[in-house]
């Protein structure tokens, strides 16, 4: 194998709206990360038109990002791409752009769990060594550690995501989907607005929780119209965000780390960010976010955790590169976490 | 709230700190639930003074079923604080690892037979984890920390509350998860009867799949 300085991994990261290509050395050293978002004209992702976007965009981002990192496709040593879980057209589009590769190239392949990717970059980013991460986004929301060779899910959802509650109940009240701001960060700057805090069903089970009472609820009120926008928006933060802060409170009380660890989209929202912080240094745990650029979904996440799995022996032969919709953190052994 | 002396942490848990205390010449528990400073003031109050009435009217019921949990000797609902009977014993979840197959099964089929009597008559304790579960010295076990708990009879509730306990096993005991929660089962089935824990674990089975990502779930499409 070639030395460490010289390897470079290239991740294809295309589970939902986000289509992106991230190149990232075998040391851990971000070269390039570019992306392209699908914008729906109305609703919500529709996974077909996602796809369709993403095989339009994907010469274009995978351009951009060997641009970026000043490498020429022989040198990569290893590809990546996210194999789940998420949207299958979606998925199958990334992974035909990352199997025509390998193939061309003569690469060897690794398919990467999109979940722990989300985790790795955060470590990778943040300095965390061995957190209690609470995973937020459109798609996921999961209180998850490690132990004994995978991580372990402490909670999780009992039904929809944060970042789906949060952005169907934006939509619901005509905020625009705007390039490069996400519906979430729309919402946000309503809820700064607020004043009043409106009373919502507030659901935990155990280390579980539920959001789908709390969104029809809000949905409702709003419906009604006898509520100011800015307090409800607020509101269904406060509600939602105490709800993922006391889980996690819980998981990192049980399982005594000493880090708390924020990722995935939902971590770009500041107000979640400080309800964390407040509990990592009630319990004298250190706080670390994933930044911005690379909350959302992204390639080097993708690349950064081919390059953890392929380093210990991992590789995804062709005829297991098929997607996997549904892929559990906790089904993933992890060899390379002590 | 007189009449506290030496009183003395002994664990700060994640929703409320347990001291250990000589209370009118008794030993006692002080459970206390803090304000949280991140969630809102109003929110905040609504789910402690909740959860401070609650718990004592449902550790009340369930040693009305037969099931052993400390005796309560105050309640501020006020202060957030709970003065109950200190219980001399280990949690469940620092035992489960150091003993035999067969004493494991045996406390499983044990604790399984309590969750059987709650349900039974309606109590759903909310938050079945082994440290929940306390061995006294007499092989008698408490359940402790009903906070997150409630009254219902209703299928639903009973499945989510088995569930839970599946689930502390899983993430806490995973090397013997899967036996233990059958050991749970067998007496849990005992006591209510095995028509109507069958129904319980379908359900159990229904919420997994509901939960996301779960590949059983493509077999139904």
């Amino acid at each position: 194998m070639r030395g460490s300085d010289e390897a470079y991994c290239l991740g294809i990261e295309s589970t939902a709206d986000d289509f992106s290509v991230g190149i990232v050395t075998f040391n851990g050293k971000i070269l390039a990360n570019a992306s392209s978002n699908y914008v729906p004209e109305e609703g919500g992702i529709h996974p077909r038109e996602a796809a369709r976007h993403h095989a339009e965009v994907a010469d274009a981002v995978l351009q951009e990002a060997l641009v970026k990192a000043a490498i020429k496709p022989y040198e990569l040593t290893l590809i990546a791409f996210s194999q789940g879980p998420g949207l299958g057209p979606c998925l199958r589009t990334g992974a035909t752009v990352a199997r025509a590769l390998a193939a061309y190239l003569n690469r060897p392949l690794v398919g990467v769990n999109h979940s722990i990717a989300h985790i790795e970059i955060g470590k990778l980013t943040t300095g965390a060594m061995d957190p209690v991460t609470l995973y937020v986004s459109g798609g996921n929301t999961i209180v998850s550690a490690f132990d004994s060779g995978r991580y372990r899910i402490f909670g999780e959802t009992l039904d929809i995501a944060l970042g789906n509650c949060l952005d169907v109940f934006a939509r619901e009240a005509g905020v625009k989907h705007k390039p490069g701001m996400p519906l979430g960060a729309a919402l946000e700057e309503l809820a700064a607005n607020g004043e009043k805090l409106i009373s919502l069903p507030y659901v935990v089970k155990g280390m579980d929780l539920s959001l789908s009472g709390l969104l029809t609820a809000a949905i409702t009120m709003l419906r009604k119209g006898k509520c100011r926008l800015e307090d409800l928006c607020y509101s269904l933060q406060e509600h939602a965000f105490s709800m993922v802060t006391e889980v996690t409170e819980r998981a990192l009380a049980h399982t005594e780390k000493t880090e708390v660890l924020l990722t995935g989209g939902v971590a770009a929202n500041k107000r979640l960010q400080s309800m964390l912080r407040g509990i990592a240094e009630e319990h004298g745990a250190s706080f670390h976010v994933v930044p911005r650029q690379f909350a959302t979904d992204n390639g080097a996440m993708i690349a950064w955790t081919g390059v953890l799995s392929y380093t210990h022996g991992i590789v995804t032969p062709l005829a297991e590169s098929f997607v996997k919709l549904r892929w559990r953190i906790d089904k993933v052994d992890i060899p390379w976490v002590e | 709230m007189g009449g506290i002396a030496s009183s003395v942490l002994i664990k700060k848990g994640a929703e409320a700190c347990l001291y250990l205390a000589n209370w009118h010449g008794k030993k006692v528990i002080i459970k206390t639930r803090y304000p949280k400073k991140y969630r809102p003031t109003e929110l905040d109050i609504k789910i402690r003074s909740y959860r401070t009435t609650h718990e004592p009217l449902l550790m009340h019921e369930a040693k009305k079923t037969g099931v052993p949990t400390p005796t309560i000797f105050l309640v501020d609902p006020k202060n957030a604080t709970i003065i109950m009977e200190y219980i001399e014993g280990t949690q469940v979840k620092q035992l489960l690892g150091n003993m035999s197959k067969k004493e494991r099964n045996e406390l499983c089929v044990k604790i399984g037979a309590l969750i059987g009597k709650l349900h039974k008559h309606g109590v759903i304790h909310g938050d079945l984890t082994t440290s929940n579960m306390l061995l006294n010295t007499e092989g008698k076990i408490f359940l402790v920390d009903f906070g997150l708990g409630e009254k219902s009879a209703e299928l639903e509730a009973r499945g989510v509350d088995l569930h839970l306990m599946k689930r502390a096993l899983q993430s806490t005991h995973y090397q013997f998860a899967q036996e233990c929660f059958e050991a749970v089962f067998r007496g849990y089935s005992a006591v209510l009867g095995s028509e109507e824990a069958r129904e319980v674990l379908e359900k159990i089975l229904e919420i997994e799949r509901r939960g996301r990502y779960v590949s059983e779930r493509r077999e139904e499409q």
